[in-house]
């Protein structure tokens, strides 16, 4: 057997072994549920990613232990 | 101003109307792919959920359906992708007459568990390909990918199934 023939043969086997799914109904109104999730996990108004904290604190550090690096730092800005 | 617009602009009446006309299709296509309707319910609010968050980044003149299916595909392929570690198949659900029942019930399990244990971006166009026998380009819209690469997916779910099943392949072929 070929290797076109048995790939015809493995969809055949896949659709005689798994058939579409035939009740694709939603059985209930999902809002109540969404309302919980929005209220469990709302964002924040303002939100600063971690990253952006860690950029600060290297930053701060730098200047904390180079204060000669502020003059180049406030050339650059 | 437009629900779409009032959407975007973070107005929550204007979300509950699309999540209200939008849930059965977005539940819909869900369960094709997960093929499990509690955990296409709660695929269905994380999709709402992902829309939500990003509703900053949607463009009002922008096509919403097609865009809540998309995030509804990331959504099922994030949870096969997560749920590929739990070894259960998942349950059967009542199906269309389709599966034949000529083949025997530990054949049926045996090509189950090879299709199930495929890596999961090859299991979901399979799925949507061979099993619910969608479009390409539906598949393609909905994964975010060409219909090429849909093509050359659903081969290569064939070709792995086909190394997982050849025994059984002979052994059917020969029956």
């Amino acid at each position: 057997m070929n290797n076109e023939e048995n790939s015809k043969e493995v969809n055949a086997l896949v659709r005689a072994a798994i058939a579409p799914v035939k009740d694709t109904e939603l059985r209930r109104d999902l809002w109540p549920q969404m309302l919980r999730k929005l209220d469990e996990q709302s964002v924040p108004a303002f939100h600063v990613p971690w990253f952006d904290w860690a950029l600060a604190a290297i930053l701060g550090a730098v200047l904390v232990f180079f204060p000669s690096s502020i003059p180049a730092l406030l050339y650059h800005l | 101003m437009e629900l779409l617009e009032r959407f975007a602009a973070g107005d929550l009446e204007a979300f509950e109307a699309l999540f209200r006309q939008h849930q059965k299709e977005v539940y819909a296509w869900v369960v094709r792919i997960v093929r499990d309707t509690g955990i296409a319910e709660d695929l269905t609010v994380e999709t709402f959920w992902r829309i939500y968050k990003s509703r900053a980044r949607f463009d009002p003149a922008g096509n919403f359906r097609a865009w809540a299916r998309r995030i509804a595909t990331n959504a099922a392929l994030d949870h096969l992708r997560h749920s590929r570690r739990e070894t259960g198949l998942p349950e059967d659900l009542p199906c269309a007459p389709g599966a034949d029942p000529a083949i025997r019930r530990e054949t049926r399990e045996r090509i189950k568990q090879a299709f199930f244990q495929l890596p999961p971006k090859y299991r979901l166009v399979a799925t949507l390909a061979l099993v619910e026998e969608e479009p390409y380009n539906d598949i393609a819209e909905a994964a975010g990918i060409s219909v090429a690469l849909v093509k050359v997916r659903v081969f290569r779910a064939v070709r792995m199934l086909r190394k997982k099943l050849s025994p059984l392949v002979a052994e059917v072929a020969t029956k």
